[in-house]
């Protein structure tokens, strides 16, 4: 038997991860409604998922690679930046949509109980279809412009897991945020601008002063495109330690983000 | 056994900001600001008082398991706060309850259904979101179809579908949840009438079933027939908590107090004033005044006069008219027995009608009245005749109100050809 107790609390409480566990099939059947739904209704579908990723890579190789020349680590600059933006798409449109997920899933919120986690995490889950396009799209790249591909691809998992991390750390602390100020919808297209600008997007790690890159490191998806980087094009612009320290803050974001989400979820209801 | 949903003291209050409504939303500069605020004018004890408001406050009562309990109440009563409370979706502000079982609630039809997908993926999605198993939606998958009358069209996305469709292919999910206790608020408040019988019909099987329900309703007529517990709420607190009968009961007397129409000061009568109507009561069985009564039960129409001597010969009627100002039907008391052959100066003379056979309404009534043969008095739409809904079948149903005003005994049987 089932024994649900229901109580006025405040504060800090647990993060039930048991039940989010028990809800595992809706978090599976809110990714697949939101994988099913994004691309209908449109004429091209699914070749957006390639799409955006390749234009934004000519555009970065005009303007970045050709005309500013911007150094690219010993790599022709379109793989370069096609490694970055693979990585740096699904991050920028998984971080947008489990932002406004709460609020867009407002008549869930009002009307079904279920852990308030499952919606950031499953409008964050779905994007990983379009990470995996975009990341059989620099195969081919890779392919075309005749990188050797190493045992490191092994590892991309890992890196990937990463990305996914900070996402969903992000989305969890602006998606709470989101349901009382609706400042955050505003405010987001700016933070993922800026957020790429502070990212070796288009440039190289390599290119921050040296005194510089362990505040650079604190930045997580820093760590994950040099990441994407070196296991896929062998190039070496961060040291071993920048990896772990963005792991550490990936890791921070995903709890704090978690944890400030079960705190303000109990008002959802009553402010959304 | 431990009660299926055990509620102890419950309350819960919302804050009214006097700059923001109950659900109104800050934006991020007006509360950093007024953080900022705080901050500096750390010694100021001058705050803007928040008013409350208390949706539910100190509610507690228990429901047995196989309780079909009906919550009933006016609006801003606590209904839905409370079905949200125990449903987890918002938390109380003090107090606590105890659910033991599974919980399903179903608070509007056709959560999560998402216009692009098809029929049958909306099935699947919105059984999800209501908690359900994919193995138990596939189990049930058929049912549910042929509950919705919807197989032709299952793989095509529910936004092209009739309204009538969807609601159907909605409630047909949210029917074929099997926890043990279910939560329901107004579902049957939506889709045609032939709709909400089958909804009905659906409800009294589950009910049958042994499963615990909290039925929040509108609907008198279903709480009389699915409930055998009904609590009024009242501004957020139980007023009584007792059998659906004296529930709906309660509930109905609370809605007006206004029982009592004056005819003593009416200046638009005709006759010579040998019996004066002075007021016009609405009476349930037990001669007590009621501001409405409801379809199949008795009512009492209750006339106090005053003549002036002894009165002998005494005929009443009384012609009831419908929505439309049509007449109804005509009530003497020459029809039925005969005339009253004498009076006393003053009192009180009843109609009673045993079983009253009208829909939901509002009806208007002129009153007659002769003595010795002569016209005494004679008012025109001299009161109102409220009636609620009630179980005049004893099935819970009632006809489509649009079909006519009457409500008749009548049985259907069947003989081969």
């Amino acid at each position: 038997m089932v024994v649900t107790y229901i109580q006025g609390r405040s504060g800090w409480s647990r993060i039930s991860l048991k039940e989010i566990w028990n809800y595992r099939e809706l978090l599976f059947f809110l990714s697949w409604r939101d994988i099913k739904v994004r691309y209908k209704q449109t004429a091209l579908g699914v070749a957006w998922a390639i799409l955006q990723p390749l234009l934004t890579m000519a555009i970065f190789s005009i303007f970045f690679g050709r005309l500013a020349k911007v150094p690219s680590d010993g790599v022709p600059y379109p793989v370069f930046a096609l490694t970055a933006l693979a990585p740096w798409t699904f991050f920028a449109n998984a971080l947008a949509q489990s932002s406004n997920s709460v609020i867009t899933n407002s008549s869930l919120v009002t009307k079904v109980f279920f852990p308030r986690l499952i919606i950031p995490m499953s409008a964050a889950l779905a994007g990983i279809v379009d990470l995996v396009i975009a990341l059989m799209l620099l195969v081919g790249a890779l392919v075309v412009y005749r990188v050797p591909l190493t045992a490191g691809i092994l590892l991309l998992p890992l890196v990937a897991v990463m990305a996914i991390a900070v996402a969903l750390g992000a989305g969890f602390w602006l998606s709470a945020l989101n349901v009382r100020y609706r400042d955050v919808r505003y405010a987001l297209p700016f933070l993922v601008q800026i957020w790429m600008f502070l990212s070796p997007v288009a440039y190289s790690s390599s290119l921050v002063p040296g005194p510089w890159r362990t505040l650079y490191g604190l930045n997580p998806m820093s760590g994950v495109i040099e990441g994407f980087r070196h296991l896929l094009l062998g190039t070496q612009a961060v040291a071993p330690q920048h990896f772990v320290l963005s792991a550490v803050v990936a890791m921070a974001l995903l709890i704090s983000g978690a944890a400030y989400f079960c705190r303000t979820e109990k008002s959802f209801s009553d402010v959304i | 056994m431990p009660a299926a949903i055990s509620v102890r003291n419950l309350s819960k209050c919302y804050r009214l900001h006097p700059s923001q409504g109950i659900y109104g939303y800050r934006s991020l500069r007006e509360s950093i600001g007024a953080k900022a605020s705080m901050l500096w004018k750390r010694n100021s004890t001058k705050q803007v008082p928040a008013a409350e408001f208390w949706a539910l406050k100190d509610v507690s009562f228990e429901i047995q398991p196989g309780e079909v309990a009906g919550i009933i109440g006016g609006n801003g009563a606590g209904k839905s706060t409370l079905l949200k409370v125990l449903s987890r979706i918002t938390s109380p502000t003090s107090g606590s309850a105890e659910i033991r079982g599974r919980v399903g609630s179903l608070l509007e039809v056709g959560t999560g259904f998402h216009p692009e997908l098809s029929g049958r993926e909306n099935v699947y999605l919105a059984g999800a979101i209501l908690g359900m198993k994919k193995s138990e939606i596939d189990q049930r998958f058929d049912e549910i179809v042929a509950f919705a009358e919807v197989e032709r069209f299952l793989d095509t996305p529910v936004k092209h579908y009739s309204s009538g469709m969807y609601m159907r292919l909605a409630f047909a999910v949210a029917a074929h949840l099997e926890t043990e206790i279910l939560l329901v608020d107004e579902v049957l408040a939506v889709g045609d009438a032939a709709f909400q019988q089958k909804c009905l019909r659906r409800m009294s099987d589950v009910a049958t079933g042994g499963r615990t329900i909290m039925f929040v309703s509108h609907n008198m007529p279903a709480v009389l027939n699915i409930c055998n517990r009904g609590v009024v709420l009242s501004r957020g607190t139980v007023e009584i908590d007792s059998d659906p009968d004296t529930a709906v009961a309660t509930y109905l007397r609370g809605m007006s107090e206004t029982t009592v129409t004056s005819l003593a000061g009416r200046g638009d009568r005709k006759g010579n004033g040998r019996l004066r109507f002075t007021n016009f009561r609405l009476l349930d069985a037990s001669l007590k005044p009621v501001p409405c009564v409801r379809s199949g039960q008795q009512a009492v129409l209750g006339f106090e006069y005053e003549g002036n001597s002894r009165l002998s010969q005494v005929h009443v009627a009384i012609g009831l008219h419908g929505r439309y100002d049509e007449h109804l039907f005509h009530l003497a008391t020459d029809t039925v027995e005969s005339d009253f052959p004498a009076l006393p100066r003053r009192g009180e003379i009843l109609c009673v009608l045993p079983a009253l056979p009208l829909q939901p309404g509002s009806y208007v009534f002129n009153l007659f009245c002769t003595v010795g043969g002569d016209i005494a008095d004679w008012i025109q739409h001299a009161g109102r005749v409220e009636v609620e809904g009630g179980d005049f079948f004893g099935t819970g149903r009632l006809p489509p109100v649009q079909q006519g005003p009457f409500l008749v005994d009548h049985s259907w049987s069947f003989r081969a050809a």
